[in-house]
């Protein structure tokens, strides 16, 4: 059994928290007396039907107000599968939110209602999943049961969204036509949608491929700590412990540490105290090296054979998560990884209009959530994938060195 | 083709626990893990030996205790302490109530639970802990289900929902500024059963209570509390002898039992396999005051 990381994006009317109640009911991951307190909340509200939103909705502020504003986590599985759900807000105000949502998810559920089509609201999260480079889209079409299950429709939709994951280079798109109310193609292959031969929802879960085990050529290991006991019987032992983030390594492998270039070779794996002859992504492991050199925390080991690049100026999609604007000129701390250096934005190219998908290239103040193009200069060189190739080595943060707070994700272009 | 090379849940999640430990680790100067005893954070120690050995833990182990804990799981907790030759940190409620002359909350049932967050917020301050290591998981209740795996708390150890930071990939920001400390949450992506899971395949010890034993019992709204001099008895109790064991371990005031013949770990994983009831719906007595219960106590410092 493996685990696959989802999100859904979107809000009680878009039918997510619906399409997420039916999942976890279906897949009996609701308990008893958890569905009780919904009912028992229901009550208190005064309202008619149970509220599975309720279940999502985890914040008082937001049962309060019938919003998600944060990504909750949500776990159910199936023989097959560990699911984990990253249950995110869809309206733009919490546009920095879906994205910490969407950062770990090997897919996206972009939901679209059947009646409405393609909207706003659709194309921008079909921009942060490209953005963010999520490898798989599934796309939807909910409330087929309002538009008395028209394949018209459906296919009239179909043609709309192509146009989009067409301009936004999105690949692996699949089409569902759902009713998450009923449960239509969720479970189960529906009657009403004889029409359609495609998976149901879950099906297509339970089988998509999930991306890491494509990221088994490139050997990447930040180094986290360094294990050194130091006690009689253990004086020269040195470790390196981190995780290996891309590709596999075996002992006698040639390695070149980043930024310095020093090379060395593998004289040992470890995993949780034991030797092993091979290590691959996304292991956490204690390397050693034959030979005794200077390797510290924020020092990328990496196969000599397939180096990534090495720059002290990155080109940078960037999503501003900070309340404060951002301006050329401004200095952050950027992180990558375990790596943490000192960093300025160099120049703003162009800000991306997320509804019309056009360059800004006169952006003016760069506010909360806007997505621009730009130009990052460091106090010391990056080892570094680009996000497209490599998105475990091509994901950098930007830290607020006065605040503290994480201010923007950066894609390395 | 590609199969020789793909983990399982397990082994996903271990390694995802280990590189959140060795990030506090490497981006901390006075961490902390809090231990209690429970199968939570047993479970913690034992990812904690797979990250650091053959070093030593970075860290001490901390027990906030409440005096109302089972002797069983403190016991295990000296052993385990001593066995692993780590550093065993315990400070007492009891302590803070007559220091801060706090006021014991009463009833039948009356909970320490509350106060807990006095005493972990002195011990803080006392060691200048800069991150505490928890065993939350976010299947186990709705607040936690949003809160961030580096969790920045202010220094009265407040949780602020609507000011988390952004956390992207598996790129941790733990700086802080001086009295902020962060909560640090490596299992916050298994569930219960997974916990439950990997004790079985790694072998992991646990303290007696978790498994089928008989205990006097007090039935209290269908629920089963453990005798003991922390609760107020009264002549209408319903009191039997019953078989039982725990699914988690609190306070002996605020956790029920759960009726089970289950002896051995095989057994409890096929009962919770077919169990209808969540884990903190079963047995915490502590959740059930309010909808928002465990959002306010995070809210004011609570773990």
């Amino acid at each position: 059994m493996d685990i696959l990381r989802f999100i859904t994006a979107g809000s009680v009317d878009d039918g997510k928290s619906t399409l997420i109640g039916r999942l976890l009911y279906d897949s009996k991951s609701i308990m008893i007396d958890q569905l009780e307190a919904i009912e028992k909340q229901t009550k208190n509200r005064e309202e008619g039907d149970i509220d599975l939103a309720l279940l999502t909705d985890g914040l008082r502020a937001e049962r309060e107000q019938g919003i998600t504003i944060d990504v909750a986590y949500k776990y159910f599985s199936t023989p097959k599968r560990k699911f984990i759900i990253a249950d995110a807000p869809g309206h733009i105000q919490y546009t920095r939110n879906m994205v910490t949502g969407a950062s770990n998810s090997d897919l996206i559920i972009i939901l679209i209602d059947a009646r409405h089509g393609v909207i706003e609201q659709t194309r921008r999260h079909s921009i942060i999943a490209s953005l963010l480079n999520i490898p798989n889209v599934v796309v939807a079409i909910n409330k087929m049961d309002l538009v008395g299950y028209s394949q018209d429709t459906y296919n009239n939709i179909v043609i709309d969204f192509s146009k989009v994951a067409a301009s936004l280079g999105l690949k692996k798109v699949v089409y569902i036509p759902i009713s998450a109310l009923d449960g239509d193609n969720i479970v189960d292959p529906s009657t009403h949608l004889s029409w359609y031969d495609g998976p149901s929802l879950l099906d297509l879960l339970e089988t998509v491929e999930v991306e890491q085990y494509s990221n088994l050529t490139k050997a990447r290991f930040p180094v986290q700590y360094v294990i050194r006991p130091q006690t009689e019987v253990l004086h020269d032992y040195r470790g390196y412990a981190g995780k290996l983030v891309s590709g596999i390594y075996r002992k006698g492998d040639q390695i070149t540490v980043l930024p310095s270039g020093l090379q060395s070779r593998i004289s040992a794996i470890e995993i949780g105290g034991k030797e092993v002859e091979e290590a691959f992504a996304p292991q956490s492991i204690v390397l050693h090296l034959e030979d005794d050199i200077d390797i510290s925390r924020g020092d990328v080991i990496v196969a000599s054979a397939d180096q990534p690049k090495v720059s002290q100026e990155l080109e940078v999609l960037l999503c501003w998560m900070g309340n404060k604007p951002l301006a050329e000129g401004n200095r952050y701390l950027l992180q990558i990884n375990s790596r943490l250096v000192k960093s300025i934005v160099k120049e703003i190219q162009y800000k991306l209009d997320v509804n019309s998908l056009e360059k800004q290239f006169e952006p003016g103040t760069i506010a909360l959530n806007d997505i621009v193009k730009a130009t990052i200069k460091t106090a010391s060189p990056i080892p570094y994938d680009a996000y497209a190739e490599l998105r475990v080595n091509g994901g950098a943060i930007l830290i607020d060195e006065t605040s503290n707070v994480t201010v923007g994700a950066c894609m390395i272009q | 083709m590609m199969s020789k090379y793909r983990l399982d849940h397990l082994d996903q999640l271990e390694s995802e626990a280990i590189h959140i430990m060795r990030e506090v680790a490497g981006q901390f100067e006075k961490p902390a893990l809090l231990f209690s005893g429970g199968k939570d954070s047993i479970t913690l120690v034992h990812l904690a030996l797979k990250a650091f050995r053959p070093g030593k833990f970075p860290f001490p182990l901390v027990h906030i205790d409440t005096g109302h804990n089972f002797q069983e799981a403190l016991d295990f907790r000296d052993a385990l302490a001593a066995e692993i030759g780590e550093k065993l940190i315990v400070r007492q409620v009891a302590d803070t109530i007559k220091l801060q002359n706090l006021t014991e909350p009463k009833g039948k049932f009356a909970s320490r639970n509350a106060l807990q967050t006095f005493t972990l917020l002195d011990t803080i301050r006392e060691f200048k802990f800069d991150a505490c290591i928890g065993g939350a998981r976010r299947d186990e209740e709705k607040a936690r289900a949003k809160e961030r795996i580096f969790s920045v708390r202010d220094e009265f150890g407040q949780w602020d929902p609507k000011l988390q930071r952004p956390e992207l990939w598996n790129t941790y920001n733990g700086r802080i500024q001086k009295g902020e400390n962060v909560r640090v949450f490596p299992i916050s992506n298994w569930t219960e059963l997974d916990i439950w899971n990997y004790i079985r395949r790694e072998n992991i010890a646990l303290p007696s209570i978790y498994f089928s034993h008989e205990r006097e019992v007090l039935e209290y709204e269908g629920q089963l509390v453990a005798l003991s001099e922390f609760i107020q008895r009264e002549d209408t109790d319903k009191i039997s002898v019953r078989r039982v064991r725990y699914r988690t371990v609190g306070d002996m005031t605020c956790t029920a039992a759960v009726e089970s013949t289950a002896s051995n770990i095989d057994d409890i994983i096929s009962e919770i396999i077919a169990t209808k009831t969540s884990e903190r719906g079963e047995t915490r007595i502590d959740d059930k005051v309010s909808e928002a219960a465990m959002e306010d106590r995070k809210k004011s410092g609570y773990f």
